[in-house]
């Protein structure tokens, strides 16, 4: 338990990542599962980032005139992934979003069971 | 230490906020929050570029996408989550 | 139908639901004077099985999963290494190299971007091609090909009728792109970078399409230009740094040179790697923005 106090943003981002995924299982509208989706994405960088964080160290920006040492910055990796993460995400929703757009143009709802249940009903048909 | 306990707090009642309630567009809007809550966050882990980038790109296309969709689906009124 | 739904288990039940097979049906209201015992026992099954019954079941097994699952996880970060700590196993020898060599090998003091452009830049060109990629399966998904248009969509031509709203966007917008300039420019020496300054003039733009009606911004900004930006600048990313790939890690040293360092034209290739990335996010999230609105950009 202990540990949990000390590792207080990895818990965080856990538990955030549990939200995210009983969100993307519970709710039947499409777009709130879309926005369970980007809550798990963050939680997963929150993890990253905290995981380069140290303490009492500055962002990997070199300072003017001083020599770089490593005992002066934070860990540059986890940002740079993190970097990359947030802008697929992006792109990854709006790609999502459109496809939200589509289904509904043709079945009128954005609930999915109802979904479910019209493109059945056009099987058959 | 204690600010950076409160946002990550704000974090996980957003979250949980943006699933219980019904309304799309208020889901919509406390996401926002969560990603501008998140961007601060950003800065306390000493990392301001992802800052600058959430900014930018979580909160302000992300969310655009989200309310064009909430507005092309006829969602913008306030209609239930049924 | 019935003899159908009858031989099926509930583990099959079950197996089709997860499957996503089996719609969730309501039950249908029967009138309780004509059953008999055979008729009951399948109205029975057919309430264990109806949609109340099922989401309640759904709803309490969701989230005892998920409790299940958010307890193994937070278990395994009670034992992960303390969070701050400096002899944490990520901060490795790689991190050292990048930090203690990276001005002298890059000429960029943002190590970060120096990373994501430099040591890494393959990445970030997959990277720049999934954001095409998405802009594109957008563009196949919305893009409309018959030229008349809806009520909805003519609102989005039309003027701002604000005044104050107007006019404070049209001071702003110029604003917006000469900040995104700014941050996509010192990228490599300051917080920010293609991404970050791309996505902030995409916003100038989508505001002045805004309040000024799309086709103002079809004037200057029409689907081949949008093509052309995007493809001029992937092709650029892909030749500068293929060439270094093939010249074995080398970079152009005699056509870009490093600069020194903490100025504005350091760096060497990571300031045009810099643009291109923000030409590429500039262009994506515009075509995002007006494919979403009026399906055409």
């Amino acid at each position: 338990m202990s540990n949990l106090m000390t590792n207080y943003y990895e818990a965080a981002a856990v538990i955030l990542f549990g939200i995210g995924f009983m969100n993307l299982l519970l709710a039947k509208n499409l777009i709130k599962k879309f926005i369970g989706l980007n809550i798990m994405d963050t939680a997963v960088y929150l993890f990253l980032a905290a995981k380069g964080y140290i303490t009492a160290r500055a962002a990997p920006i070199i300072a003017q005139g001083t020599a770089a040492r490593v005992e002066d910055y934070i860990n540059p990796v986890p940002s740079g992934l993190v970097l990359t993460g947030i802008v697929v995400s992006v792109s990854v929703t709006a790609f999502s979003l459109a496809l939200v757009q589509r289904l509904y143009k043709h079945y009128g709802s954005l609930d999915l069971d109802e979904i479910m249940k019209k493109a059945k009903k056009e099987e058959k048909v | 230490m204690l600010i950076e306990n409160l946002l990550l707090l704000f974090l996980i009642v957003c979250a949980i906020l943006v699933s219980i309630t019904k309304r799309l567009l208020r889901a919509v809007i406390l996401f926002t929050a969560y990603s501008v809550v998140l961007s601060i966050i950003w800065i306390f882990l000493q990392a301001p570029d992802l800052a600058i980038t959430e900014a930018a790109v979580g909160t302000g296309v992300t969310t655009i996408l989200f309310f064009l969709t909430l507005k092309k689906v006829n969602e913008i009124k306030g209609t239930d989550d049924k | 139908m019935i003899n159908e739904k009858k031989e099926k288990s509930k583990w099959q039940h079950f197996v089709d639901w997860v499957n996503g097979e089996e719609a969730i049906e309501r039950p249908k209201k029967i009138s309780l004077q004509k059953i008999n015992k055979k008729k009951l026992i399948i109205l029975i099954r057919k309430y264990i099985w109806s949609r109340r019954k099922k989401t309640a079941l759904h709803l309490i097994m969701c989230t005892f999963a998920c409790m299940v699952f958010i307890g193994i996880l937070l278990h395994t970060v009670s034992t992960l290494p303390y969070f701050g700590g400096s002899t944490n196993p990520a901060s490795n020898e790689v991190v050292e190299r990048y930090i203690e060599s990276g001005v002298e090998e890059t000429g960029a003091s943002n190590i970060v971007t120096a990373m994501i452009l430099e040591y890494r830049a393959f990445d970030t060109f997959g990277e720049s091609c999934i954001l095409f990629l998405a802009v594109i399966c957008v563009v196949m998904l919305l893009k409309k090909d018959a030229a008349e248009e809806t009520e909805e969509e003519k609102a989005f031509d039309q003027e701002e009728e604000n005044v104050i709203l107007k006019k404070v966007a049209n001071i702003l917008t110029p604003l917006l792109f000469l900040f995104g300039c700014y941050v996509i420019l010192n990228g490599h020496i300051s917080p920010g970078g293609g991404f970050s300054g791309g996505a902030i003039m995409g916003a100038g733009l989508i505001l002045y399409a805004c309040v000024n009606g799309q086709k103002s911004v079809q004037r200057f900004f029409t689907y081949k230009t949008f093509l052309r930006i995007n493809v001029i600048s992937l092709l650029a990313y892909g030749i500068l740094k293929g060439y270094s790939f093939f010249a074995g890690a080398n970079h152009l040293p005699d056509v870009i040179p490093k600069g020194t360092g903490w100025d504005l034209l350091s760096g060497g290739l990571i300031l045009p790697l810099n643009i291109c990335v923000g030409m590429i996010v500039m262009c994506t999230v515009y075509g995002f923005y007006a494919l979403f609105t009026k399906g055409d950009i």
